[in-house]
């Protein structure tokens, strides 16, 4: 177990839509093997995947509690519909989990409640932490675009609230109305026929150089780089950052947290960790540009500190 | 209902007030607006200036204050809101909780806009913002139809202002990082997408390619009309499908629902193009506040005239039409 004293992992939830037992399988799994302390789960991406997931909630939530994890249950990133809007409330009252917001109608609606907020809200400065805060935000995942002098003054001057930073994973980069998943596929959002869950992992999207530049996920756009930030993990920690959030890709996570659990415990070296988490995720290079202020695709090698453009 | 027209300058202000505009909106020269370009927005001192000549005509001024503040900067938006206020502008059109939060407690007799960039979407998200930050109008975001306008006007307690004309967000606003992750640059942090400093244009035996950063973003040969590279209308492979996307060269031209939109509950229309010329918003305007007191015949033949105008010169009605998803 680690200990208290050390930052905690969060695993976010799955963004891409998996069959349900694939999903519930992953769960399974991170519930007995992984090394992290609380769990992010449930749609956030698209409110017609909800019924995929919706059979094995339960269990999943049960089994991630038994192995001694905490349960966060999201909400939508985008909220538009009736039935979306109902679906939030529903799980506000509901609920004794507690629950990450990710749009504003779930901000509204939380007021007054203990609750996290998550990283497609755009927490920019430390004025909005204490407003959030002050509705009953406890923790902040700041959104992956913010750079280290961004999250260093947050933590600095925000709230007591536990600030979590976005370390592993395809970056959220976009939601839409419309879903360019579907549409290249010959569909629209209403009749879509859920053809994104034939990407586990996501449809690339190329420069007609062919270049690899972007991942479509329903409504979702993504990175086509692996945002990692194993190198940062000391600095991010000696500001104050509390927690790091690694986003489920569809490759072995168990390896992933194991990776990130012993950087911060300091029994492995972050250029070894680096080089072991190529292995573990070949599909996508990995960027670190945003956190340094740079293109948010780039890859920045501490050693060197020189900018080099993703493998493209 | 009212006509909300851009302006990027002091030029263009001017145009958009004789032209007919019932508010004016507009942005100080820095990142604290969500066109933060070069040769573009107002100095303090041009800002008095438009406000004068607007309120003498009886057109109001709303100061777009809409990109989100840098951590530990405060300060520069914190200013311009108090610049503002003191100007004696008629609304602040906010984007950030913070800056939100900022004029509420200290201007509480400032009127506040919520920006599209803040991207509230649904009944419960703009009622937080009215309650919380006394918020009295919500520009929506570009993903809502005509009927879901409908459905939530009644339950909300604050006017409701649609962009009808005019450049189009693919993607639901301020929540876009597209941008800065080909640039650097983004609207949220820097008030720029696809910034022209990042543009480059490079001559191929029987083409014209377009960059953005180190991304091709679309191929045109020779004779095809080469558009600005903007991220999410680029021409892009997806599987085996070569082609827009995200989104096709087109605008936004909602105003052939003009109808229904007035009886959703909108209350104003927003033209976008605060980058657009003078002689742009002159004639936009003009003819857009004809449209709003003509019949429909009228209307139609008055709109097809700006067709003309609109990038590629095709349009689309945008998220406000269900297909479009």
């Amino acid at each position: 177990m680690p200990n208290t004293h050390s930052p905690s992992l969060t695993m976010g939830p799955v963004y891409y839509l998996w069959d349900g037992p694939k999903w519930r399988d992953f769960h399974f799994r991170v519930a007995d093997e992984a090394a992290f302390d609380r769990v992010v789960i449930g749609e956030t991406v698209c409110s017609k995947r909800q019924h995929f997931i919706e059979p094995h909630l339960a269990e999943v939530v049960e089994r991630l509690e038994a192995a001694g994890k905490t349960v966060i249950l999201s909400t939508m990133a985008l909220v538009t519909l009736e039935r979306e809007s109902r679906q939030i409330r529903d799980l506000i009252e509901g609920s004794d989990h507690l629950i990450e917001a990710n749009d504003l109608s779930a901000l509204g609606l939380l007021n007054g409640k203990p609750h996290a907020v998550g990283p497609l809200v755009n927490v920019y400065n430390a004025p909005t932490a204490r407003l959030l805060h002050s509705r009953g935000a406890g923790r902040i995942c700041l959104p992956p675009e913010l750079p280290f002098a961004s999250v260093r003054r947050i933590a600095a001057d925000g709230p007591d609230v536990a600030f979590e930073v976005f370390a592993f994973g395809r970056i959220p980069l976009a939601i839409s109305a419309r879903c360019a998943h579907a549409r290249s596929k010959g569909k629209i959002k209403d009749n879509c026929l859920f053809v994104c869950g034939e990407e586990p992992d996501g449809l690339p999207v190329r420069t007609l150089d062919g270049q690899s530049f972007l991942v479509l996920n329903g409504v979702q756009t993504v990175s086509h780089t692996c945002q990692t930030l194993l190198g940062e993990l000391a600095d991010l920690t000696a500001c104050g950052i509390t927690s790091f959030r690694l986003s489920p890709q569809d490759c072995d996570m168990v390896a992933i947290a194991a990776l990130y659990r012993s950087v911060l415990d300091g029994a492995l070296a972050p250029d070894e960790a680096i080089e072991r988490l190529r292995h573990i995720y070949p599909a996508a290079p990995l960027s670190n540009g945003f956190h340094h202020a740079k293109v948010g695709a780039a890859w920045v090698t501490r050693a060197r500190d020189t900018a080099n453009s993703a493998a493209l | 209902m009212e006509l909300i027209c851009p302006a990027g300058t002091p030029a263009a202000f001017r145009e958009a007030v004789d032209a007919g505009a019932d508010a004016v909106y507009c942005g100080f020269r820095d990142e604290t607006n969500a066109r933060n370009f070069p040769g573009l927005n107002f100095s303090r001192e041009e800002l008095r200036e438009a406000v004068g000549y607007a309120r003498s005509r009886g057109t109001q001024t709303f100061v777009a204050l809409n990109t989100f503040m840098r951590a530990g900067d405060e300060e520069i938006w914190y200013r311009a809101a108090a610049d503002a206020v003191a100007l004696g502008v008629d609304a602040l059109i906010l984007a950030d909780f913070g800056l939100m939060a900022h004029v509420a407690e200290i201007y509480p007799a400032q009127r506040l806009h919520v920006s599209v960039q803040a991207s509230a979407s649904n009944v419960d998200a703009i009622n937080f913002l009215v309650e919380a930050f006394n918020a009295k109008r919500v520009v929506l975001p570009r993903t809502l139809t005509i009927a879901d306008i409908a459905r939530i006007a009644p339950k909300i307690r604050c006017e409701i202002e649609v962009f009808v004309f005019g450049g189009l967000c693919v993607m639901a606003e301020g929540r876009c990082s597209l941008s800065s992750y080909a640039t650097g640059l983004s609207p949220n942090m820097n008030g720029v997408c696809s910034p022209a400093s990042h543009v480059h244009y490079r001559k191929e035996a029987d083409a014209l390619v377009s960059e953005l950063g180190d991304y091709t973003i679309n191929r045109f040969s020779s004779g095809e009309a080469a558009g600005y590279p903007t991220l999410c209308k680029g021409r892009f492979d997806v599987g085996d499908t070569r082609g827009y996307a995200f989104e096709d060269p087109v605008s936004l031209d909602v105003m052939g629902e003009l109808d229904a939109l007035t009886a959703a509950g909108v209350c104003a229309l927003k033209i976008e193009g605060r980058q657009r010329g003078k002689a742009y918003v002159s004639e936009v305007v003009k003819t857009l506040k004809e449209a709003l007191s003509a019949n429909p015949q009228r209307r139609a033949a008055l709109l097809s005239r700006l067709k003309g105008l609109s990038e590629g010169q095709k349009t689309t009605s945008g998220a406000y039409n269900k297909r479009w998803r």
